[in-house]
């Protein structure tokens, strides 16, 4: 449980951080909050030789609404995004989430950005920043691209992210006032990462679904945007038949590692009954 | 008398003794995170020690190479089993009667058994060398069903036995066989089952799992060469037993060996055994000549240093139709590991798992216990319970249970139909143990009353109804427990470890000025004995327990004892501290009798002092009486007051308790949330109500963890799966249900102030009580046992097999 021997690096701007990357290319890793890195390094999973706290870094913090875009910067803590009011009344899925993850202590270290850049399929915010279709900002030596949540994930730990490369903010598109939304998550205690969860936002109009998107955590070597199941659920009043097909179509896609948390077929089950409980109380939540 | 001289009631207060909510007097240190753990020692010139363990359950090793390792700045020595040859602790003597390798000797039998152990000038570069040992490995089949040892093609695990047919407990019947302990009449009980109305047969497994204190095991070992002295700090639950083996083995006089255990962050029986860690570090400090520190990672700790339970026990039980029960017959198939390293009292090789006829009046019973290796880590150790009871709790509480569903009657109406009667103590059972007190009846009514059990079954009754219709997708169960412990080993006409009888002692040593300092062979991990084992001598000689020193752990001080596990220390200690105050309370008498120039016969006792028996005026307080010990000590008598007691214990004490479990479960995802939990505990005299609270509430928090989830499980290839907190369960204080405590009072008759030991009777009356709440909510669909651990996808599994999916 001790890490090998590594260069730290704090870098006071996103520049000078791409720099030490690309002098130091796969050797080097940047530096967050260190509650998924840390561990990973103290059982020699990962041993990089150079590490880059991002925490000097001022301008990689903060909440901000841009039109009908929030941006939240790559290191906002989980516990900033549980205290951002302006989140709570526009984006209240993150709150939800967000208290769903870890413990105090973890959630005052972990950001936002290492959630999501980690590429481990356990974290819960990638599959909310997918159900929500937020983009990922990664500025890299030749300046910023922007790629969407559902498209980054490649496999565990591998991602649409190039070594040099730093993901500075996240861009959530508002949904609109009056959604219902949940985040369902299957744990054994806390602290654990999910067995199986399931985001869900939707609008309603006149009893009938009009927008629903879906996204689950931990059931596949990537989170899993459950576009079909969303696309059944979309003009449906919810009724129990288009249900249980819509739960079929997200059980379909998963393909979940067996382990203590259980085997695959179970987790399967409980990414169904996370979809089917999420859509109860997000349906209670929607206006319309 | 003026309005100033405090009444008897307020001396007596004054004193905090027996029965007082006394705050935990350690806990000052504690809450300011200035206790002194065995990592917190930093020695001069200090150098640290970490194992190279085999990846693999069962292998030969072929060749291990440290040069590299070697090379690497800072590294001081690589350690194998060759080195440790040279001073004949290549293998080691374990507390069962077997041996074990301190560091792999030509093979592996588990994974991360230690292979090798690397010295360097800290645990960075003692890390980073690890990786540069190289070892070769050639890979063996692997054997970790314990179903399937006995097998006659299963692979040789010790070859080291080879034609070694006589083991540590008689004859051993194939090469992975170890012992077969056989109690009770057979006959008898075939009989029985021939003759009952009903029986039923069950497979009872308790699964794996492991004691896992905060602390993991450590050491500092550092020998003086000079002095030809070694010193060892560790975390040891038995330190004099300790410096005894280490003596042993190391040949070096016991009297120059000083065996330090200082604060230990909890033990639950993980911290009684030796382990290759502690052999290593002594050998290397021999070796380099300089203190050598080691200390288990976490992963470490669950996958090698003890597990504890792996019993599978096929349960038989023969009653009545009326449900009286007639005969019992266990057969009991232990998983050892590669090696037999149970920490029992010697001659008992499956603990005091005769205690399994529990609280039932059983005419007659018969037990086999066959112990079997596998390619798992070596221990056996018993997890915050009596040796093996929690195991036999478990086992007869399931198969009470399984037989009132079989005669359709109340579980607990069965038991209160079988109870031993107060009136039949002491009790003989039928595997021969003496009962020393109970009083079960009145526990169990009071328990059913205060928990509502009939408005309960009615409720769950009209839940199942409601489940069948389809109106809900929830599931009720009760879980009741009665459980009848067995602790205080132990009396010395059956009890001993590696020979040493298993009596425990103090010292009280009362100075000039009336204040004392104690010395005890426990040694406390978080029981409170700093606390308790004042108030206990508060009360005798009537000195206020804030101006008594407890001190345990140390070798050189301490009287010899043989440490704290087995709820041992109240029973032994608990009653040797109460003999020694005897003796200079009897002492005391004779100085107050010079003083007052009365007859000692003319004197009475009176909370704190002596009185002149009918002339309550003429009296002297303790604190003169010490003045007087040592100012003026009356002619004929020796100066000084102090005393030391070693006690052996004529009997072990047997606590019980009625226990209910109230579970709701969502058969959608199997979570089962606990509703309400009572504990109803009678652990005789209560010294310290505020601590057996604390001590229920842990060990309950532990039975719960161990019956919903907690587990050392391994893959078919002998890997050790979940070893670290990711997935080994500790509850947090989210997941653990509110405990609701209570208790009776049924004092030991044969303890000198009738105490029994509660420490671990949560543990061994919990783990039931949740496992039979499981079970009796699935019983309306067919069900009859589900095994442990009852995690969530286990539950939901078993609610699928039973057709509740619909
Ligand atoms: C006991 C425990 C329980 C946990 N439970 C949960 C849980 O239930 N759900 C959950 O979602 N998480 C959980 N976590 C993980 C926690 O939320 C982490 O904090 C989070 O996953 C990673 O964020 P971080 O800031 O700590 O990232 P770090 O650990 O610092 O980094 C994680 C990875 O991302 C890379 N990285 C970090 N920031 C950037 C960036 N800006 N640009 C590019 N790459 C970057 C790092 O190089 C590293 O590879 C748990 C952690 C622990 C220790």
């Amino acid at each position: 449980m001790i890490p090998g021997e590594f260069t730290y690096h704090r870098p006071s701007s996103v520049a000078e951080a791409v720099a030490i990357l690309v002098s130091h290319g796969d050797e080097a890793r940047p530096l967050s909050g260190g509650h998924s890195l840390i561990p990973m390094m103290k059982l020699r999973m990962a041993a990089p030789e150079h590490l880059v706290d991002l925490g000097g870094i001022a301008d990689l913090k903060g909440v901000a609404e841009d039109g009908d875009t929030i941006t939240v910067g790559a290191m906002t803590t989980q516990s900033d995004l549980i205290a951002s009011e302006l989140l709570a009344a526009k984006l209240p899925i993150v709150r939800e989430t967000s208290e769903l993850i870890a413990d105090p202590q973890i959630r005052y270290l972990g950001t936002l950005g290492g959630n999501v850049a980690n590429g481990d399929p356990g974290n819960d915010m990638p599959a909310l920043m997918q159900c929500l279709n937020a983009d990922y900002v990664l500025t890299g030596p030749d300046g910023d691209r922007r790629v969407p949540a559902r498209d980054f994930y490649e496999a565990a730990y591998f991602t649409a992210l190039a070594p040099e490369e730093i993901l500075t903010s996240i861009r959530i598109p508002v949904p609109p006032s009056g959604h219902g939304y949940a985040y369902e998550k299957l744990k054994r205690k806390v602290g654990d990462y999910a067995t199986a969860a399931a985001a869900v936002v939707l609008t309603m109009s006149g009893g009938a679904v009009s927008t629903c998107s879906v996204a689950l955590t931990n059931v596949a070597d990537t989170p899993l945007f459950a576009k079909e199941a969303g696309e059944i659920l979309t003009g449906s009043s919810l009724d129990s038949d288009t249900i249980k097909r819509a739960v079929a179509a997200a059980e379909a896609i998963t393909e979940p590692a067996s382990d203590g948390r259980g085997p695959a077929e179970y987790r399967t089950k409980m990414a169904g009954v996370m979809l089917e409980r999420a859509l109860a109380r997000a349906a209670e939540r929607a206006q319309g | 008398m003026n309005d100033m001289t405090p009444t008897r009631e307020q001396r007596e207060a004054a004193l905090e003794g027996m029965g007082c909510k006394r705050k935990r007097v350690e806990d000052i240190r504690f809450t300011q995170g200035k206790g002194q753990y065995v990592d917190d020692l930093k020695l001069p010139g200090m150098v640290f020690g970490d194992f190279v363990r085999s990846p693999y359950a069962h292998a030969k090793v072929t060749k291990i190479d440290a040069s590299e390792a070697l090379k690497l700045p800072g590294v001081i020595a690589v350690l194998t089993a060759e080195d440790l040859k040279g001073v004949n602790l290549a293998w080691m003597p374990t507390l069962a009667g077997d041996v074990q390798m301190v560091l792999a000797d030509g093979k592996v039998l588990y994974q991360n058994q230690e292979v090798a152990f690397v010295v360097a000038e800290n645990r960075y570069i003692a890390d980073d060398a690890i990786q540069l040992v190289e070892v070769e490995y050639e890979e063996l089949p692997v054997l970790t069903d314990p179903f399937k040892s006995l097998d006659e093609d299963a692979p040789v695990l010790r070859p080291d036995l080879d034609g070694k047919m006589e083991g540590a407990h008689g004859p051993r019947k194939h090469h992975n066989h170890i012992f077969t302990w056989e109690v009770g009449d057979k006959d008898e009980t075939s009989k029985a089952f021939t003759e009952a109305d009903v029986t039923v047969k069950e497979m009872i497994s308790y699964h794996r799992t492991h004691p896992s204190p905060l602390e993991t095991c450590q050491c500092v070992a550092s020998m003086d060469k000079v002095k030809g002295e070694l010193t060892v700090w560790g975390t040891f639950q038995a330190p004099h037993v300790i410096r005894t083996v280490a003596s042993l083995l190391s040949t070096i006089p016991e009297h120059k060996i000083h065996v330090i255990a200082p604060d230990i962050g909890g033990g639950f029986g993980n911290k009684v055994g030796a382990y290759p860690g502690y052999i290593c570090s002594i050998v290397a400090s021999i070796v380099t000549g300089v203190p050598v520190k080691w200390v288990e990672d976490r992963m470490e700790n669950l996958s090698t240093t003890s597990f504890a339970r792996d019993y599978h026990m096929t349960t038989e039980i023969a009653a009545k139709n009326d449900g009286t029960v007639t005969g019992l017959k266990v057969h009991v198939l232990a998983d050892h590991g590669g090696f037999d390293a149970c920490a029992d009292p010697s001659k008992w090789p499956a603990g005091f798992f005769n205690i399994v006829t529990g609280s039932y009046d059983f005419p007659t019973a018969h037990l086999e216990v066959d112990g079997v290796y596998t390619n798992k880590a070596p221990g056996g150790v018993a997890y915050r319970c009596s040796f093996r009871v929690t195991e036999a709790a478990y086992c007869i509480e399931r198969g009470m249970d399984i037989l009132a569903q079989k005669l359709g009657m109340d579980p607990a109406d069965l038991r209160i139909k079988n109870f031993v009667k107060p009136e039949q103590f002491p009790y003989q059972s039928a595997l021969g143990w003496e009962y020393d007190s109970g009083d079960y009846h009145t526990a169990m009514h009071k328990a059913m009353d205060t928990i509502g059990y009939r408005e309960l079954r009615a409720e769950q009754k009209a839940k199942q109804e409601a489940f069948k219709r389809g109106e809900t997708r929830e599931i009720m169960g009760i879980g009741v427990s009665f459980f009848t412990e067995i602790v205080g080993a132990g009396p010395s006409k059956n009890c001993d470890i590696l020979g040493v009888a298993m009596f425990d002692s103090a010292e009280i040593r009362v100075h000039p000025t009336g204040s004392v300092i104690s010395r005890m062979g426990t040694k406390s991990q978080g029981q409170g004995h700093e606390t308790t084992w004042a108030q206990i001598i508060a009360t005798e000689i009537g000195i206020p327990a804030d101006d008594i020193m407890v001190e345990e752990g140390d070798t050189d001080t301490a009287p010899y004892g043989l440490g704290t596990y087995g709820s041992r220390s109240t029973p032994v200690a608990g009653a040797a501290i109460a003999l020694a105050a005897r003796k200079i309370r009897n002492k005391a008498q004779m100085i107050a009798a010079h003083m007052l120039e009365v007859s000692e016969y003319d004197l009475e006792w009176d909370v704190d002092g002596f009185q002149v028996k009918g002339n309550p005026q003429a009296r002297k307080s303790m604190k003169e009486i010490a003045w007087a010990a040592y100012h003026a000590p009356p002619q004929g008598i020796e100066p000084g007051l102090e005393a030391v007691s070693y006690y052996d214990p004529p009997n072990m004490t047997y606590p019980f308790g009625a226990y209910f479990c109230v579970m709701d479960i969502d058969v959608d995802t199997g979570v089962a949330k606990t509703r309400r939990f009572y504990a109803l505990d009678d652990c005789g005299t209560r010294i310290n109500p505020m601590i057996i609270e604390g001590q229920v509430h842990g060990g309950l928090t532990e039975a719960f963890a161990i019956a919903m989830g907690q587990e050392i499980r391994y893959d078919e290839t002998g890997n050790v799966m979940g070893a670290s907190f990711m997935d080994f369960f500790i509850p947090t204080a989210v997941e653990t249900p509110h405990w609701e405590t209570d208790h009776t009072v049924t004092p030991s008759p044969h303890h000198p102030i009738g105490a029994k030991g509660v420490g671990e009777s949560p543990n061994v009356g919990g783990v039931p009580a949740f496992s039979n709440a499981v079970n009796d909510a699935f019983q309306f669909l067919g069900s009859t046992h589900i095994q442990m651990p009852h995690d969530a996808w286990r539950i939901w599994q078993a609610a699928k097999e039973l057709g509740a999916h619909g």
